[in-house]
Order: C-alpha cells, then structure tokens, then sequence
C-alpha cells in the first residue's frame, strides 16, 4: 500500500483527496490530509464581504465535513518536511512518512513584507481583504466611511486571484453610487505592473471600465514602505490616502522555506504540464503552492487537479502519464451593478473577447460585462462547496481551454497556437519504488499519535521562514560566449532598432 | 515578431523592442542596448545582468526584483539606483530577456 500525504486542506487539497478517495481502494492507497485547523474559508467570497453582499458567515465550513470518508485527516502545524528521508514533521512532534507527497498549502498575504503596513493594519489607515478577519474589518471600515481617498493597491505579483483588487474597485465603485456618495470619494489604482490588464486585447477591452468609472491608475509602483496616510515607492513617488486597500505580498507557507524546498516567494517549483516537483521526487504541487505560469486560481487548481489525478492513476497502474496540463483559467470579474466579466485563457492563449462555453450561442460573453456573467459567479459558490470540493465535474467548462467562441485578432489568428503533444514527463514510476511496510491504518482526524521517537532537529539558522534577507553575493566574470545572429531573411531586418520607453 | 539591426547584428525582437531569443545575446550586444537606452554601464551594473543570465538558463523566466535581491543579493533599492525607473524592466531589456511576467 502506498501512503500519499497531502498538505493543505483548502480547494486543492480537498479536492485532490476526495478524487482519488474515490478512483483507489482503501487497501491500495491511505491518504493523509494536513492542515491546521478545521476551519475550510470559501475564499472567492471574502471580496463581497466588505460590501455586505454575503455575510462573513457564509464565507467558510467545516473543513472535516467536506472531506470523505476513508481519508484522514490531521489538524496540526507543520514544521517541515524532509524530502530524503520521505516524512513530514508536524509542531506537536508526529511525523508522518509518505511515498508520495502533494503540496497544496497555497499562499498567505504577508503584510509583513513591507515596512509599515503591519502597523498601519493595526491602526486602521490600511485595510486588506485576503482574509476573513481582514474582509471583516473592512466592511466595518466601510461602514464608517465619510469620503476621502481611497487607494486599491497590488503590492507584489504574483498573487492569488489576480484579478481580485479590481473586482474590489469596480465594486466599491457601484456600492458608493448605490449610495449616491460616489462624488465624494476618489479611487486610485495602483499596480506595480505596467498596466491594469497587461495582456493586449483584455487591456483594450477593460480599461474602459476604469475610464468609465473615474477610477485613476497608477502603474509600475514597487512599493518600498507604507507611511501613516502615503504610499511611498521605490523611485520616490508618494500617494496620499484616506484608506489604503492593499493587497500584501503573498508568498507560500513558512515550513516550505524551514524545509528548503521554495523559491524566493516559497514557492515549490513544478513543471509546468505535470505539476511534478522540479527538485524533489514524489512531491507534486497543486493549488498556488507551485510555480505555474498561470493564474493562481482555483479555476487553475480544479483544472490541474484533473490532469495530475490521471497522470497519478496511470503511474499507479504501472502506466506512463500522458496528461499535461495547458495552464486552463476561467475567472470571473465582477464589475459591480450585478454584472461581471468573464476571462478564459491558457499559458498560449491570452483572454480573448467572444463568447463561452459554445461559439456564438455561449451563453456566457468573454471580456464583456453582463448579467449572466455575474450570475455565474454567484452560482460558483453553491458549485463550489457541492462539485468543486466533491470532485465532481463542473458542467459544460472543458478541463483543457478551448478556442470555441474566442475571437482570434490580427497575427493572433494568423498564428493561431497549437498545443505539440507534451513529451512524456520522464516521472520515477511509482510502482519502481520498494514501498514502506504497510502501517495499520488510523482513525479519522487522528488523536495525538505516538511522538517521534527521535528528536527532531530544530530548522537551522539558514532556513529562513521568510525568504527575504539578501542572500550572499556571488561575483559573475565577464561572459565572453557570442550570441547567434537571427535567421531572418536579410531583406527584412529593419535598419533602425526599436526602442522601448521605459 | 521583428528583426532589427543592433551593432550591426540582425536580432529577434518584440513589438516593444525586447530580445525573443535569448541565445543571440552577448555581453558586447548588452552594451548596445543599454547604449540604445542611455542606460550608463559600471561592473556593479554587469554584475545584476550576468546574475539574471545565469539564473535565466535553468528556470526561463527572468527574476523578479524580489528574486534579485533574495537569491542574487542586490538589495532593491540599490537597483532602483543603478537603474532609475523601472530596473525591472531596464535590467531584463539590457540582458536580453524578457520582462517579468505579469498576468491577464
């Protein structure tokens, strides 16, 4: 019998388990699912919160009661894992081994990555909405709210739900002129990105729908600290405000760095088409954990659940996976006044306008705002917790994106992507490794198991949680290898260079 | 995609001028571009690019100033000093590489 721990029990992790709870018989697979608490947050709500369009209330669930039978389930800290010798190593000192390991702890906003905004969170001048307590306080916040600045800021990509900070605009908007107080509030957009939408078409499509709304943008703006009342950047610019709405730097959970095995951000490196682990064997990462170059969603994560649940399958029946996952994302926007936007795009594909699922009829519009848009978005909360979480299919929304109804522009159309059949990811046959001895199986929600036996060595001084210091410098020789020319046909090349304005 | 001239070479670039091709970079061409761009070249200067080359070969996809500093060890604000504006996207033009990704 082969263990497969799985850590985290948000959207992937839920999910991921319940899945293959379902396609492996008990006897052939014990599945361990870690988190810290029993508390499941529905996240995608935590943006309507502040303007009461859904109660805190209805933003979590008991995570056990989404889980199914036959998976356990342990609530505790974890400290680190250690990928060589194959375990996982909670607070309370159990270690759980495993054959295989999925990592799907997500990212956390972490304020404290920015001088002063831990203080001005505290004092009330900034505000955030990526967690329940901070979306509480908001809407408290907002409550009060006279008039004034207001300040909707992205500290750092990436972060989750990308999109989020400008549903969070567009609704504050509509909320302020249902309230016929929109006059006296000004919005500003700050984004350290070079625009609101940096892809081409959504860019036209959308920055209307700032214009429209009288919402002021402000671009490339690394922040470098929060003042009391000012946002202050790296090149010296400073923006006043009344509230500050930020959204924090999000990095993955701290026992990825105690464990060696994140990037700068925490992040676990995986393959873009398997979500194999890059630098680990046996370890796949799902949910925002990873490194894939798509939106960190749950859109992405459902989507790439199915494709590792098939990989995993096959590996387990001696099989070669075959699945790759194409960066699939599906998000809705809400643009306020009970209408949304709809994107769908993949790693080759931007989002593009026309119409979803099906060509001409959608019924969904892409890069449109509307009504029936806005329906899906509220109907994701009930597909959310009864399918998504279930491990049921989503209806008439493809695993792998699909160009029907999408709009092909320009050079767009004319080179019109087309997916090459993945290589076959060389992945370590799971059946190739000599398993550990069957363990028997423990009880749901395991009470305290017995404590390792040896005492655990504490993270080193190096294992930083917050992977944030400089690291020590390393002094590069000048590079004498000579680039290639292009194979561009000589009549073509342009004489004079093109210059980017920065 | 385009083809230009730059130092006399024929080089792949995107409608905003940045290299597609990464392999038809060299040090000589990096001093071209800052060149194109007024951008004043120190070695404290080629350090940052040859750190982004570097870690470009394995990963493909150009660091981001938070990776900069936390695996190269430039600290932010001395980027910003090197290169006034935006660095982020100076420091990946002059080395050939793509800008750091954003998203939608």
């Amino acid at each position: 019998m082969k263990r497969l721990v799985i850590l985290g029990g948000g959207m992937a992790g839920t999910t991921v388990a319940n899945k293959l709870r379902a396609a492996v018989p008990a006897d052939q697979l014990h599945i361990t699912v870690v988190d810290l608490d029993d508390t499941h947050m529905y996240q995608p709500g935590f943006v309507f919160v502040p303007f009461g369009m859904l109660r805190p209330s209805d933003t979590y669930n008991s995570r056990h009661s989404f889980i199914d039978d036959g998976i356990e389930l342990v609530l505790c800290e974890i400290d680190r894992v250690d990928p060589q010798a194959r375990a996982v190593h909670l607070n309370d000192g159990r270690s759980l081994p495993y054959d295989h390991l999925i990592v799907a702890t997500g990212v956390q906003p972490r304020p404290d990555q920015t001088p002063g905004l831990v203080e001005a969170l505290a004092a009330g001048g900034a505000q955030e909405f990526y967690s329940y307590d901070g979306s509480v306080r908001l809407a408290e916040a907002l409550r009060r709210w006279r008039g004034g600045h207001v300040v909707v800021h992205i500290s750092e990509m990436p972060i989750k739900c990308p999109v989020a900070p400008l549903e969070f605009a567009f609704l504050f908007d509509s909320w302020l002129r249902d309230k016929k107080a929109r006059d006296r509030t000004r919005i500003t957009y700050v984004t350290p990105l070079d625009g609101p939408f940096t892809k081409p078409v959504a860019s036209r499509e959308l920055s209307d729908a700032l214009v429209e709304r009288d919402i002021a943008v402000e671009t490339d703006f690394a922040v470098e600290r929060v003042d009391p009342g000012a946002l202050v950047s790296y090149d010296g610019r400073a923006i006043d405000f009344d509230m500050l709405v930020t959204v924090p730097v999000n990095m993955g959970a701290d026992w990825v760095a105690r464990s060696g095995m994140g990037d700068e951000a925490n992040l676990v490196e995986c393959d873009q088409q398997t979500m194999k682990a890059l630098h680990h064997d046996d370890v796949w990462v799902l949910g925002d954990a990873g490194t894939l170059k798509t939106s960190k969603a749950g859109s992405v994560a459902h989507f790439a659940i199915d494709v590792f649940v098939e990989n995993y399958l096959a590996e387990l029946a001696g099989r070669e996976p075959e699945a790759a996952f194409d960066g699939h994302a599906n998000c809705f926007v809400e643009s306020g006044g009970g209408k949304a936007m709809l994107l769908d795009f993949n790693y080759d594909t931007e989002p593009l306008t026309g119409t979803f699922p099906f060509p001409v009829v959608g019924p969904m519009s892409l890069l449109k705002e509307t009504r029936l848009n806005h329906l899906g978005k509220l109907a994701f909360r009930w597909i959310y917790w009864n399918l998504l979480l279930r491990g049921r299919p989503i209806p008439m929304i493809p695993i792998a994106m699909s160009m029907l109804g999408k709009k092909l522009e320009g050079e767009a159309a004319a080179n019109r992507p087309v997916r090459k059949a993945a290589p076959a990811p060389a992945v370590p046959r799971a059946t190739a490794r000599t398993s550990a001895p069957a363990k028997p199986s423990r009880p749901l929600v395991s009470p305290a198991a017995k404590p390792s036996p040896v005492a655990r060595a504490k993270p080193t001084a190096s294992a930083s949680a917050t992977a944030s210091s400089p690291a020590v410098r390393t002094t590069y020789p000048p590079d004498t290898r000579k680039g290639t020319d292009s194979k561009a046909d000589p009549a073509t090349v342009l004489d004079t260079p093109i210059i980017p304005k920065f | 995609m385009p083809t230009t001239r730059i130092n006399g070479r024929p080089i792949d670039v995107n409608d905003e001028g940045f290299l597609t091709v990464p392999e038809q970079w060299d040090e000589e061409l990096g001093a071209a571009l800052a060149d194109l761009v007024g951008q004043p070249m120190t070695e404290d200067h080629w350090q940052v690019i040859r750190f982004l080359r570097n870690d470009f070969g394995p990963r493909q996809e150009t660091a981001t100033l938070r990776r900069t500093m936390t695996v190269g060890g430039f600290p932010t604000r001395e980027l910003f000093e090197l290169f006034p504006g935006k660095p982020a996207k100076k420091m990946s033009y002059i080395a050939g590489l793509p800008k750091p990704k954003g998203c939608v």
